[in-house]
């Protein structure tokens, strides 16, 4: 069997936004800045998949600049605040300790130039306290920075609670919403969203395109200077078939999101049953306020990378957010955020099911996972301490 | 391109010397739960030889192939061999690991030392004289 549980990471693309690509391609190669009938044609194109996501998370189109992706929208949506903020005094950032590295290192690059930075906490359930947004808001603050859904554990923070209360206190609120656009309703008026990030290939579009939603007035910085494409906010020729791709991608995902949802959810709750069975196994992140399709678990005395490998072989496509998958000595920070210490971190799987999982793959994945994690252990020094009682557990 | 060469996939997936020497000689555990690589070598040693050597790891692929690599490139040589054996020699008996791969092989140079350590400790007449 060939499962891949790994959508969190990326998608499929689509039929559809494949053929959408593909006659955008082939027919309207104009370049939508030139002014004969080829260029304007594309234009049109190009606007029309505009106002298609924008119709999506209910914005005007001219609110879309369209990205190269979910990291470029971060970047620019928080430098944007920044200098925004920094023009009225005010220089101090708040966000939470959990975000993607495309939001954390933006942050560090910005605490260097002189910006101070607020982390919120996310606690065991990895879910930021609206109290706590509230109390770290101060006089010089100018942005609020919380994700939408986390991209690791999944869980799904209270985005128009935290942006009712932003826009009364007058502070930029933006929530990194790439795990989340496609697949959970979002509606930036509702919501009270001033900037929002997304990236296609999270909902089966292509990588290397994204957007960036910024509320109409709100200032914006560019990143890449040069020619007035999108508003004159992001210079460059634009890559109409992509933004094509993936507004065809967006529409089909987020069209099916009710049928998606309820069809994932009891699959996500069954696989999540099935491997809390694992002895000295926990769930990472709040069991209900989470993504449909996410599960991540830690499992006590062995190391995720070696899980992966052994679930490659029997065809399960997964992720692990232990230091050795990550290349550095570090656990995910995401993991450390909820106060898993590193020996369990180390041990963690992420899998991500996409639309089209069945109870089938879920039973197979679930009985993989166990027999694993079983072999893993039976000649880890670690688990022989836990389970000789040299050591005790911690799960 | 795979992550790993064939040869690390081949002894991550089917390790030799698995397990514990219950009456061994020496015994070296190094790595720490927090880096995420911890190695256990256990050597059975007589006439100064490594007679019998297994293994017990906690880490990624690499960490798993390495000591398994390891166990096959002692047992059967005397102690004077196995003190000189190296992580490169280790890595190259795999064929190779990728860059930031390379400290998962330092692990099992440094368990079978540990190892060593505790079998010289245990008989101080065996150390070698300097
Ligand atoms: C939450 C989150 N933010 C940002 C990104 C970056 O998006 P992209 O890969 O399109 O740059 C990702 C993708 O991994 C993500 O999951
Ligand atoms: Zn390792």
């Amino acid at each position: 069997m060939k499962i891949y549980a790994d959508n969190a990471a990326t998608t499929k693309m689509s039929p559809a936004a494949i053929r959408a690509m593909m006659s955008c391609l082939e027919e309207t190669y104009g370049n939508p800045s030139s002014l004969y009938a080829l260029g304007q044609e594309a234009k049109e194109t190009l606007e029309k998949a505009r106002a298609a996501i924008a119709a999506v998370i209910n914005a005007e189109p001219q609110e879309i600049i369209i990205t190269s992706g979910g990291s470029e929208a971060d970047n620019q949506a928080l430098r944007s605040a920044a200098l925004a903020g920094k023009k009225k005094g005010k220089t101090h950032l708040i966000s939470t300790a959990f975000e993607h590295h495309a939001v954390l290192h933006t942050l560090k690059k910005l605490e260097d130039e002189g910006f101070a930075v607020t982390l919120l906490p996310v606690h065991e359930n990895g879910l930021v306290r609206l109290e706590e947004v509230a109390a770290a808001i101060r006089e010089d603050t100018c942005l609020v920075s919380v994700m939408t859904a986390n991209n690791e554990i999944g869980t799904v923070q209270p985005i128009g609670e935290i942006g009712a209360l932003c826009r009364e206190k007058g502070v930029t609120f933006h929530t990194d919403a790439v795990q989340a656009v496609g697949h959970l309703p979002l509606d930036v008026k509702a919501q009270q969203i001033d900037m929002l990030s997304a990236s296609a290939h999270k909902f089966h579009g292509p990588k290397g395109v994204g957007f960036l939603y910024v509320r109409k007035g709100v200032p914006l910085t560019n990143l890449i200077e040069g020619g007035a494409q999108e508003r004159g906010k992001r210079a460059g020729t634009e890559n109409v078939a992509a933004a094509v791709s993936m507004a065809a991608a967006l529409k089909e995902t987020a069209g099916s999101m009710a049928e998606t949802e309820a069809r994932l959810r009891p699959l996500r709750d069954r696989l999540i049953a099935g491997l809390g069975e694992i002895p000295h196994s926990a769930l990472n992140g709040d069991a209900v306020h989470r993504l449909p399709g996410n599960v991540n678990f830690c499992f006590e005395g062995i190391e995720g990378e070696s899980l992966l490998l052994l679930l490659d072989d029997r065809g399960i496509c997964a992720s692990s957010g232990s230091a050795c998958t990550s290349g550095s000595l570090d656990p995910s920070h995401v993991l450390l955020a909820i106060g898993r210490v590193h020996d369990v971190a180390h041990g963690s799987l992420r899998l991500t099911l996409g639309e089209d999982a069945t109870e089938e793959q879920v039973d197979y994945i679930i009985q993989n996972v166990k027999e694993v994690v079983e072999y893993l252990r039976s000649f880890s020094p670690i688990w022989r301490d836990l389970t000789s009682g040299k050591a005790a557990f911690i799960l | 391109m795979a992550l790993y060469s064939e040869k690390v996939m081949e002894h991550f997936r089917h390790p030799r010397n698995v397990g514990v020497i219950e009456d061994a000689s020496g015994v070296g555990e190094v790595g720490n739960a927090k880096c995420g690589d911890i190695m256990k070598m256990y050597l059975k040693i007589e006439d100064d030889t490594v007679v019998d050597a297994k293994f017990e790891t906690f880490g990624c692929g690499s960490a798993i192939a390495s000591s398994s690599m390891a166990t096959e490139l002692i047992i059967g040589k005397p102690l004077s061999d196995v003190a000189k054996l190296t992580n490169k020699a280790v890595a190259e008996a795999l064929d190779g690991l990728p860059a930031y791969k390379m400290h998962c092989s330092v692990l099992a140079e440094e368990a079978i030392q540990s190892a060593l350590e505790d079998y010289y400790g245990k008989h101080p007449e065996k150390r070698p004289q300097a």
